[in-house]
């Protein structure tokens, strides 16, 4: 029903190709509608360039909204598809340079240079963002859609596409990195008639916004990718478990599964087989713990989202106490490319256990803010001085916190290191969902770490006592310290009840929320000293009240 | 025909049946491992976290009241690490809301008290919360501290899972997370509240006591009743 146009408001959504011109066009206009630039009028964007480019007489041109370009920091974008020229922060009132690019293209234009953060890429999950329609079923086709699917249908057992994704290396991308393979066949030898697929799109860390992008921008993707998973697992149903905090994502997807069961992808019988699945959509009401796989399970169930001591594993017992096979978007988005191509040419790409690509939000004080997807194995530094651009006004780079609030911030001296999932933990950080946060000398790094703890805290469900207490305490340490009121034994204290909480809280959230505070005193123990001995923050960010000085 | 596992808790070898939780079976042999939300007669759920122990193997701790035994498992239920932990987690009960033993109804009858004594917990070094927190003495027999609670919940499985009226329940998250009843309206206003008293037996505190007791004047004691309407209710096919 929230389709439906409400009565006097103009139906803005259908300003597509037939509008301008039938048939094949010349050139073509990708204009970016996902989240970002649609908040900075891209959506007007799109319905000004078609007018004017029906006013310039322009008949054999097209306007397409499509999803993610990626360098989200200069949107709105529009590209122009024949020649990849990119326009950046294009206004609705000032749209002629685009259309005057739109004239001067000739059939056989050689695509131009987009320069390192477009060529240094490589794009698995996110192959189609910027070139297909989010929302059209039949844009997803022509870009190879459901291909996977159909081969998977029509010429493979459901243990060769559990053994062509082991293959293939792939790694669970919601941030811990297990086995994708494995898990798909545990949940297959699993007893149980009825089994469930779920994927898990409560992205939550901050500064994160890789599922999102993913979901808006290439939402039948998710619905073949958890296809082929119920297939490989002899799954029936499946439940996508999306935050409300993402509604474009949401109607993209509630489209793309009525599109999807309407053409025979979804429900029952697809393709014309005998195999059967169907998609749910569940909406998390906002807590950050219903990203664990447990406390997510309860919530879709319908009881109060809070996590379980494993085992028993969701593999084994899950969903209503079923076989349930938890993956996150990202992963599932990464699953019809190695159908596709073959688990050979995905595990080709990469770095020692850490195959494949990985998408990153590239988010905090670096100049090209945006979504990213790299080989795994790729430097630091080359995502964040190439690909990302360097730090904003030429500031010196103090670190990168990866992996969210489970993750650590990375110092200067590593930015040579590979990104792979067991670098990061090397380096006292995590892989995460893959946000990275850039910062420069403007952030104080105890202060960083009581941001992270302050979201923890908040963010604790309650249940067990460790992550409840302890995180609020840990925060107020850290508090203590950026006061200049701490003194050498508070430190002492924090990395002490920060193992504790560590070690004996319940689930991933409160065992990874001392993370920022042990890399933070590994890497920038001396900026916790200047705030207690010397009562003084380097960065200059956190208040201290200087003693008062004694009247001379 | 149960399956007899035979495994060691603190190098001692025992033995226990399938699906009997470390808990039990280090019970069963004379084994103290302190719980504070484990309760025998009703569901466990592994959330006060001081029962937790190391198993050989495992780079993670275990909570024994939810981890089923395994033929050859070898568990380490006390350890110098152990007692640390343990009485960390319980520094963090007392320093979470407002406990003040000397004016507490539960003084001496109190099993935040005996853990606390019996993990030789003599000081606090964490950081005291103390929130302002609410009392609700609006029911006719019994009222609630909510300044004792440290959300073991036994009260809202007994009342869910024993008397079957499911009273209690939970509400908000982290630290604000309270036990309420009726969605959250006063207890005494409460018409599911069969006021039968067995949530005030099973707290482990002086959180939910009975009006009219002087300070340590509860009575709690041990509370076999509870195994006991188990098995009547598995009995009669309840």
């Amino acid at each position: 029903m929230s389709e439906m146009p409400a009565a006097g408001r103009p139906l803005r959504r259908r300003v597509i190709t037939e509008e301008v011109h039938e048939g094949p066009a010349r050139a073509t206009a990708y204009v970016c509608e996902a989240a970002s630039c649609l908040s900075a009028q891209s959506h007007d964007v799109t319905v000004r360039l078609g007018e004017r480019a029906a006013e310039a007489g322009l008949t054999d041109v097209a306007v397409k909204r499509v999803g993610c370009i990626g360098l989200c920091a200069a949107g709105p974008l529009v590209e122009i598809a024949e020649t990849g020229q990119l326009f950046e922060r294009v206004r609705p009132d000032d749209v002629e340079p685009v259309v005057g690019a739109l004239k001067r293209v000739k059939p056989g234009d050689a695509r131009r240079p987009q320069g390192p953060f477009f060529e240094k890429q490589v794009r698995v999950a996110t192959e189609n963002f910027g070139r297909v329609d989010p929302e059209s079923l039949d844009d997803y086709l022509a870009a190879g859609g459901y291909e996977a699917l159909r081969r998977v249908l029509s010429e493979m057992t459901s243990t060769e596409v559990r053994d062509g994704i082991t293959g293939s290396g792939l790694r669970g991308r919601g941030g811990a990195g297990y086995p994708t393979g494995l898990k798909w066949t545990t949940v297959a030898k699993a007893q149980g008639a009825q089994k469930y697929v779920i994927c898990n799109a409560d992205e939550g860390d901050p500064g994160a916004f890789m599922d999102r992008s993913v979901l808006e921008s290439d939402p039948y993707r998710i619905l073949e990718g958890m296809a082929i998973a119920a297939f490989a697992v002899h799954a029936t149903e499946g439940y996508i478990y999306c935050r409300a905090e993402y509604p474009l994502a949401v109607a993209r997807l509630r489209t793309a599964i009525r599109l999807a069961q309407r053409a025979g992808y979804l429900g029952a019988g697809i393709m014309d087989t005998s195999f059967t699945f169907d998609v749910q959509i569940r909406l998390g009401a906002g807590a950050f713990v219903c990203g664990e796989e447990t406390a997510l399970i309860a919530s879709v169930e319908g009881r109060r989202g809070t996590p379980r001591p494993r085992p028993p594993y969701p593999a084994v017992q899950g969903l209503w106490d079923c076989p349930t096979l938890i993956n996150n978007v990202e992963t599932f988005a990464s699953v019809p490319a190695i159908v596709r191509r073959g688990p050979g040419w995905y595990a080709a790409i990469g770095a020692g256990k850490s195959r494949g690509t990985k998408v990153f939000a590239l988010a905090g004080r670096v100049v090209n803010t945006g979504l990213v997807e790299v080989p795994m194995g790729m430097a630091l530094r080359e995502i964040i001085f190439d690909i990302g651009g360097g730090i904003i006004d030429g500031r010196p780079f103090k670190a990168v916190q990866t992996g969210g609030p489970s993750g650590g911030c990375i110092p200067a001296e590593h930015l040579d290191k590979p990104v792979t999932y067991e670098s990061l933990i090397e380096l006292g950080s995590f892989m995460g969902s893959g946000g990275m946060i850039v910062m420069d000398d403007t952030s104080c790094m105890v202060d960083v770490a009581k941001y992270f703890q302050d979201f923890c805290r908040d963010e604790s469900c309650g249940k067990c006592t460790p992550c409840r207490v302890g995180t609020t305490q840990l925060w107020m340490l850290l508090d203590l310290i950026t006061r200049g009121e701490a003194t050498l034994a508070d430190l002492a204290q924090l990395e002490r009840l920060a193992g504790i909480v560590q070690r004996m809280s319940l689930c991933g959230l409160g065992q990874g929320a001392p993370n920022p505070i042990f890399s933070t005193l590994r890497y920038f123990r001396d900026e916790y000293l200047a705030h207690i001995v010397e009562k003084r923050c380097p960065a200059g960010v956190c208040a201290i009240s200087q003693p008062a000085e004694v009247m001379a | 025909m149960t399956t007899v596992y035979t495994l060691t808790i603190d190098g001692r070898d025992v033995a226990g049946s399938e699906g009997q939780t470390v808990m039990e079976v280090a019970e069963e042999n004379g084994i103290a491992i302190p719980g504070l939300c484990h309760l025998e007669g009703v569901h466990d759920r592994g959330a006060c976290r001081l029962c937790m122990v190391e198993i050989a193997g495992s780079p993670k701790l275990a909570a024994a009241c939810m981890t089923t035994i395994a033929e050859g498992m070898e568990v380490t239920a006390h350890s110098e690490q152990l007692l640390e932990y343990r009485r960390a987690v319980t520094e963090m009960m007392f320093m979470e809301r407002n406990h003040v033993c000397a004016v507490c109804v539960a003084n001496n009858h109190c099993e935040l008290q005996d853990t606390a004594a019996a993990l030789g917990l003599t000081h606090f070094d964490l950081p005291r919360i103390s929130p302002k927190v609410d009392i609700d003495a609006s029911h006719r027999l019994f009222a609630i501290d909510h300044n004792r609670c440290i959300l073991c919940l036994r009260c809202v499985r007994v009342c869910d899972e024993i008397e079957g009226a499911h009273t209690w329940d939970i509400m908000h998250r982290g630290l604000e997370t309270r036990v309420q009843t009726d969605m959250g309206i006063p207890w005494g206003e409460s018409t599911t509240c069969t006021s039968c008293g067995k949530c005030v037996q099973v707290c482990p505190t002086g959180a939910l006591f009975e009006k009219g007791r002087p300070v340590a004047g509860g009575s709690k004691t041990k509370r076999p009743f509870l195994p006991w309407l188990k098995v009547v209710q598995e009995e009669r096919g309840l």
